[in-house]
């Protein structure tokens, strides 16, 4: 029953944000409001139901495999990719590279600042 | 058993969801045992090899994309209360992101922004069409989230995914070299760049290679990530006229 219950809370979720962006015309996917929901949700409860977290973490653990459906979709781009391969190609690699150095360096420049060399609990 | 019923148990197959649905998963059972042997390279990522092999699949037996879809819905479907279960960790993590506020804060805007702009700005640069242009702009972003936000902003979510899954590959390959470069040795700090710049496949990698400190980052950053660009994003590409 605990995973019917989980499932349902998730579901629930993402019914209600698919129902609010929608209404809104809002440029949100409706399971990324259904997320905010389910968070909002959970700190006003202030703890995880454990039908909840079965079921979600159980999601969250084969995530990778909901990936494939969808990849397997890029057969239907071979067109478009062998015509723009190499735009595809520069861009992922210099967009990543610049988005971790960027990242990491304005995180490590703020963390110097506020606590010197502070270690973090694990 | 003679040709004729064997070509009717194909026929049969073929159409209906239960072939393709079984193909998804063996595929992946088996590209999780090839990444094993390969020594859990980024290279050979399970998703990557599965994919391919589904590929090769549909390719050998002339299916199309459509009938393959009808069997393999079942698990893409997942990927909507898989996001929203997204919010379990991100609430776990909360003590963290309130200690940290202002540094996750600057830090998740600085990110968002350079890979949202560096991605439409070389590409647009580059001289790539639009849909390409705007399937390439949420490419950090964990591919349910990254999806939804294509499918809103008129790219192609299924190009979306493929180059989602591409990005996590290329960041687990740049990302320890860029710390190795920049002396970046925090855990802390590793963990939140990958996981911003190549959501679970960075999270993955950090987990696997450089403990549980970063990893715990690494997915705060898919999630809190996803999230926000999921609002910023929009506004952002319309700033290129897009």
């Amino acid at each position: 029953m605990s995973l019917i219950i989980g499932m349902s809370i998730l579901l629930g979720c993402q019914f209600l944000g698919e129902v609010i962006s929608r209404a809104f015309t809002l440029p949100v996917p409706g399971p990324v409001l259904g997320m905010l929901i389910l968070l909002i949700g959970l700190m006003i409860r202030g703890s995880v139901p454990g039908s909840l977290r079965t079921m979600g973490e159980g999601l969250l653990k084969y995530l990778t495999l909901l990936f494939v459906p969808a990849g397997v979709g890029l057969i239907q781009h071979f067109g478009l990719i062998s015509r723009e391969i190499w735009v595809l190609i520069i861009t992922l690699i210099v967009s990543t590279s610049v988005t971790i150095l960027v990242t990491s360096q304005t995180l490590q420049r703020l963390a110097r600042k506020r606590t010197p060399a502070k270690e973090h609990d694990a | 058993m003679n040709g004729l019923g064997l070509e009717q148990a194909w026929v049969y197959l073929s159409a209906s969801p239960l072939l393709h649905l079984l193909a998804t998963l063996l595929a992946f059972i088996a590209a999780t045992r090839i990444n094993r042997w390969a020594g859990g390279t980024p290279l050979l990522h399970p998703v990557i090899v599965a994919i391919a092999l589904l590929i090769g699949f549909l390719l050998v037996t002339g299916t199309d994309y459509p009938t393959y879809f009808a069997g393999a819905q079942f698990l893409h479907f997942l990927l909507g209360p898989a996001t929203v279960a997204l919010a379990i960790p991100l609430y776990d993590h909360r003590e963290r992101v309130r200690r940290m506020l202002w540094p996750i804060a600057i830090g998740t805007m600085a990110g968002i922004a350079t890979a949202v702009v560096s991605a439409v700005g070389i590409a647009m640069i580059l001289g790539a069409d639009t849909e390409t242009v705007l399937s390439l702009a949420p490419k950090s972003v964990t591919s349910p989230i990254a999806m939804g936000i294509a499918e809103k902003l008129g790219g192609i979510p299924s190009l979306t995914a493929g180059l989602v899954l591409l990005t996590g590959v290329v960041g687990c390959i740049v990302g320890p070299w860029i710390f190795r470069l920049t002396r970046v040795t925090d855990p802390t700090i590793q963990g939140y760049s990958m996981g911003l710049a190549a959501h679970g496949f960075g999270t993955a990698y950090c987990f696997a290679s450089v403990g549980a400190v970063a990893g715990a980052f690494s997915g705060l950053a898919m999630g809190l990530s996803g999230l926000v660009t999921a609002f910023v994003l929009p506004p952002i590409v319309q700033l290129f006229g897009l």
